[in-house]
């Protein structure tokens, strides 16, 4: 068939759509929703008679709750309150499980001794998986039990879409996609999930920054050791009374921190390699729901709390036996894991923590719910034996150890910045299909939480 | 050819969504409309039981179809994914887009949500730039009235100039009106006369000198002036929709190429 000599060909079509694009400095695709929304309102206006009845309560709601002066202020205090609640709340059960449990404990040391169990199996079983496990349960059981009721209550109320619309105006300042502030709320309930949820992100520049930057919002597994670190280290250190609002502001704190390092990394990210601009998407907020309390108690019990703590679990059974095994091992005078303490002990130094700190982190990479308990076994095992049975007994141990506040503070920067756990990176390998991300989203957390951790240090040692 | 009822069923729940369009006696209805609109509840309304679930070919979008009769004529009814636009930002909007697009079917149902009804028309005028084939479905009309909002359905059909049809799908109100309106459109009982979305002067100089063109190259299975404007907002994901389906679209087949390279090089732009 013989082409018209008059016909434009495609290629000719592409061009003038181009010039017509870089005419309006790429502002085309705007000029089209505009033209689209206005004409959507017009016809509105003609057909649509809206009677004067009392504005409906969603939206007297919406308006303070997600207003520009109010909706921040409001937020914080909203977290700061569940904190609060956590923290005064998760204290006092922790005590009557712990005493249970190594009740318990001393139980089954009496078994052992009466059929004169050899003292490696005896210490395998008992000091080093029962142990960690009782540490695991009565440490972090409490605050999950008072902390994730309270969380998904917001999620039941309609509470949690607010959240994201208020933070969306930042996210989409520093040059990333507004929906990375629902994917990033996702990451306090497991950033391997938040990491998943980037999927939701269409543009791949977006995307990519949203599931690199995830890991700064505490997770699940971090919380509890953040809660108890602020509790027995930041409250403590000051008047009793008080020290409860203290701890809570530490770890609110803490979490604005998170948000913020957040951002930073997300606009030094959309400014360096992920440059481009943000592009635009609708989010619908929920009408507010009466809260089922029945299902949110068992929802956030049996799924969150007891699927978190089985998981800890399972991780920290293994992990106990290793590192009774690896301070039972001498090599030399002196167990493996002081050995590898003391290697360790010049970095942990320079950055306010110590080698057992570092090594508790390492060990600690299949999933964070179990630093803390390695981290326990370590000293346990390097110090005196001491009955742990609350968690004074856990700051003493921890000062018998040289530990200040300085100490806990960098322990939980260190913790809320540092490299994501394994589960997540195994998840960003996944949804990147790249190794090259991959090891992106290892070194930059764990370059920021060594440089962060690293000033602090050595700014607070300056002033003293 | 003839085919029974079952082997037609097997045909529209094909892996690959292969509706047989040759079958005179199936006509292909799609269900577009925002997400919480009670799009679903219109869909198991008209459906009832005969539905089947899926994924759109080579997509994460899950997928349901299910048919109906009416005055003994069969349709079949595909649930788009429910979506906010159709400028392709998600996965959700391009298997939308491109089967309202490319698979045209003989009718496409709008449902709005009467509540918002201005946020809602964006995507009905989106559509009906695509295909005059358009019913416009306002459910929820018990809410909006509750709220306080009282909707001209005649007004907003001579605003669009296409069928306007009220419903509160829930309580099954609405849904005979719903199916005997599909039934005069897709037998041209009536013709939608979707009215025309003017843009910035810029935008509508172009479109004037490239839809001429377009027309002649894409023919009459798509809308020339659409795909225009898609073409000057820079989509490349619909170039590359049209270069799947270039079969349909014999003149375009020599400038496949250009097809291929143009949407090829966007894409290698976006990481860059």
């Amino acid at each position: 068939m013989e082409k018209p000599s008059n016909q434009t060909s495609l290629a000719e079509i592409l061009e003038i759509t181009e010039a017509t694009r870089s005419q309006n400095s790429n502002y085309i695709r705007d000029s089209i929703v505009e033209s689209i929304y206005q004409h959507a309102e017009q016809i509105t206006n003609i057909v649509v008679k809206q009677k004067e009845l009392n504005k409906c309560p969603d939206r007297k709601l919406d308006d303070i709750l997600t207003s520009p002066w109010l909706g921040y202020p409001l937020m914080l205090l909203l977290l700061g309150f569940i904190f609060w609640l956590t923290i005064i709340g998760a204290n006092y059960p922790s005590q009557i499980i712990a005493k249970f449990l190594f009740t318990i404990e001393s139980q089954l040391t009496g078994l052992f001794m009466r059929f004169h169990a050899p003292h490696w199996l005896y210490g395998l079983l008992i000091l080093g998986i029962y142990r960690c496990l009782a540490w695991v349960i009565s440490v972090m059981l409490p605050p999950m039990a008072i902390f994730f009721p309270c969380f998904t209550l917001l999620e039941d109320l309609g509470y949690l879409p607010r959240v994201a619309f208020n933070v969306d105006r930042l996210f989409k300042k520093v040059g990333a996609h507004g929906k990375q502030a629902l994917t990033m709320s996702m990451g306090f309930g497991c950033n391997a999930a938040g990491i998943t949820a980037c999927r939701i992100i269409e543009s791949p520049r977006e995307r990519l920054i949203a599931i690199l930057t995830n890991n700064f919002v505490p997770c699940n597994g971090r919380f509890p050791t953040l809660i108890s670190l602020a509790i027995i280290f930041m409250g403590g250190a000051v008047f009793k009374t008080s020290s409860t609002a203290i701890a809570t502001a530490v770890v609110v704190g803490l979490i604005l921190l998170g948000i913020s390092i957040t951002l930073f990394t997300s606009w030094l990210l959309s400014k360096t390699i992920l440059r481009g601009i943000p592009s635009s998407f609708t989010m619908e907020l929920p009408s507010y729901r009466k809260p089922q309390i029945g299902k949110i108690l068992i929802r956030s019990l049996l799924d969150r709390t007891l699927f978190v703590l089985g998981r800890a679990i399972v991780v920290a059974a293994p992990a106990g036996a290793m590192i009774w095994a690896l301070a039972n091992i001498h090599i030399g005078d002196t167990s493996i894991v002081t050995h590898i303490g003391q290697f360790l002990n010049p970095l942990g130094h320079a950055v306010g923590l110590d080698g057992f700190i570092l090594l508790a982190f390492i060990l600690g990479f299949p999933a964070n719910e179990i630093v803390l308990p390695i981290l326990i076994m370590c000293y346990l095992s390097s110090g005196t034996m001491l009955e742990l049975k609350s968690l004074t007994a856990m700051r003493d141990l921890f000062v018998q150890h040289g530990w200040t506040w300085l100490t806990a503070l960098n322990m939980m920067l260190f913790s809320l910045l540092h490299f994501p756990c394994g589960t997540a990176l195994w998840t960003i390998r996944k949804e990147t299909g790249s190794s090259k991300w991959t090891l992106l989203a290892f070194l930059m957390p764990t370059a920021i939480a060594f440089s962060v951790c690293f000033i602090t240090t050595q700014i607070i040692r300056l002033l003293r | 050819m003839k085919l029974t009822h079952r082997s037609s069923e097997k045909k529209v729940n094909g892996r690959n969504n292969n509706i047989d369009f040759s079958d005179p006696n199936i006509k292909i209805i799609a269900l577009a409309g925002n997400p919480n609109t009670g799009k679903s509840t219109v869909f198991n309304s008209l459906t009832g039981l005969n539905q089947h679930t899926g994924n759109w070919a080579g997509k994460t979008v899950t997928h349901a179809k299910g048919s109906f009769y009416y005055r003994n004529q069969h349709y079949v009814l595909v649930d788009l994914p429910g979506t906010y636009s159709l400028l392709a930002n998600s996965v959700e909007e391009q298997v939308a887009r491109d089967f309202i697009c490319f698979n045209q079917p003989h009718a496409t149902i709008v449902v709005l949500d009467a509540t918002c009804l201005e946020r809602n028309l964006n995507l009905a005028l989106q559509i009906m730039e695509i295909t005059p084939h358009v019913i416009i479905c306002i459910n929820l009309l018990d809410e909006a009235q509750r709220k306080g909002y009282f909707i001209d359905l005649n007004s907003l059909n001579i605003q669009l100039g296409v069928p306007v049809v009220g419903t509160i799908a829930r309580e099954g109100k609405g849904l005979e009106h719903l199916k005997d309106i599909t039934y005069q459109v897709v037998n041209n009982l009536i013709t939608p006369k979707p009215a025309k979305l003017i843009y910035s002067s810029d935008i509508e100089r172009t479109l004037e000198k490239i839809t001429p063109q377009l027309e002649k190259l894409l023919g009459e299975r798509i809308n020339a002036r659409w795909v225009g404007l898609r073409l000057i907002d820079g989509d490349q994901s619909l170039l590359n929709a049209i270069y799947e389906h270039i079969d349909t679209f014999p003149e375009l087949k020599k400038e496949s190429e250009v097809l291929k390279h143009y949407g090829e090089t966007k894409q290698s732009n976006i990481l860059g």
